[in-house]
């Protein structure tokens, strides 16, 4: 699957390189500030107030 | 150097083999463990330090709104019961749900420390993704009784991580746009998340009433854990009006103070 990826990609190894890094530094921010905030509530619910 | 040639073709073409439906499952696997690796590390530590930043811009980007806005004019002064002049304090209205009113600043727990105050302590609405939470049965800050506020003591930012970190004497200031209402931290007490007297306008004495003005804030305790929850006690010290100027309260701490051990 990764293999795949990398032989689609285009230019030599250091522009293929940029590329994923590139993607990975999306991917990751849009787990940081979107997925993982919505996600945590299920991961760890319970209210933290008393009553 | 004939013989080089063929082994090097053919480990390429090796390598070009075709995936899989084991190398894909493997390799999903295997992104699927570095997610929830990637989830664990954000829950408990790089989740705070956005979650953390991004509040303390949110609320002091109010704090400067609010300062360049025109100070409100002072309200009239009025005798205490000890003879002492005091400013009548405006009381702000109880907030809706999720209505941020306040921002809360604890100099103890850095000088950039700002978070919103808003109505409600559900996590859906106000703890997760606004800061600190009010009562829905509290005081508003600066009237006779219990302002109570509850906020999240680890992950979405742990606006109360630091409860157990509070020394006696340390400020505890609401500011809104009318000024600022500071109270001093007292005592700590860990009680079962179901003892809701804490919340008393006398804590722990629903029945008393005393006329004076305490704050209280709670937080899950141990970290991590919902089992208890820590409550930080203060009482009022006095409030100040816009047009005067940032309260000596909010002078800087030592945020880090040097153990207790060795001290005399």
């Amino acid at each position: 699957m990764y293999a795949a990826l990398w032989r689609l990609l285009p230019g030599p190894w250091w522009v293929r390189l940029l590329i994923l890094l590139v993607v990975a530094a999306t991917v990751l921010y849009g787990l940081f500030f979107y997925v993982f905030p919505w996600v945590s509530p299920y991961v760890s619910p319970g209210e933290v107030d008393l009553s | 150097m004939l013989s080089v040639a063929p082994t090097r073709r053919s480990r390429r073409v090796r390598s070009r083999s075709r995936a899989t439906f084991g190398s894909v499952l493997g390799e999903l696997l295997l992104t699927a463990g570095v997610v929830v690796l990637l989830f664990v590390a954000w829950q408990v530590w790089i989740g705070d330090i956005i979650i953390d930043a991004q509040k303390n811009a949110e609320g002091a980007a109010t704090i400067r709104e609010w300062a360049e806005a025109p100070a409100p004019d002072p309200p009239p002064l009025v005798e205490d019961a000890n003879g002492r002049a005091q400013y009548a304090m405006p009381i702000l209205p109880h907030p809706a749900d999720a209505e941020r009113f306040a921002i809360m600043r604890i100099p103890r727990f850095g000088d950039d420390y700002a978070k919103d105050i808003a109505g409600g302590t559900s996590r859906a609405r106000t703890l997760d993704h606004i800061g600190i939470g009010l009562y829905t049965d509290s005081k508003m800050p600066g009237e006779v009784g219990n302002f109570s506020l509850a906020g999240h003591r680890t992950t979405w930012g742990k606006p109360f991580n630091k409860l157990d970190k509070l020394r006696v004497n340390d400020a505890i200031v609401v500011e809104t746009p009318a000024g600022w209402y500071t109270y001093r931290f007292r005592t700590l007490e860990y009680v079962k998340p179901t003892q809701v007297d804490v919340l008393a306008d006398v804590p722990q004495m629903p029945a008393q009433q005393t006329g004076e003005r305490y704050i209280t804030l709670t937080a899950c305790s141990p970290l991590y854990s919902l089992a208890e929850r820590i409550v930080a006690y203060g009482v009022f010290e006095g409030f100040q009006p816009r047009s005067e100027g940032p309260p000596a309260s909010l002078a800087k701490v030592d945020v880090a103070p040097p153990s207790a051990e060795g001290a005399p």
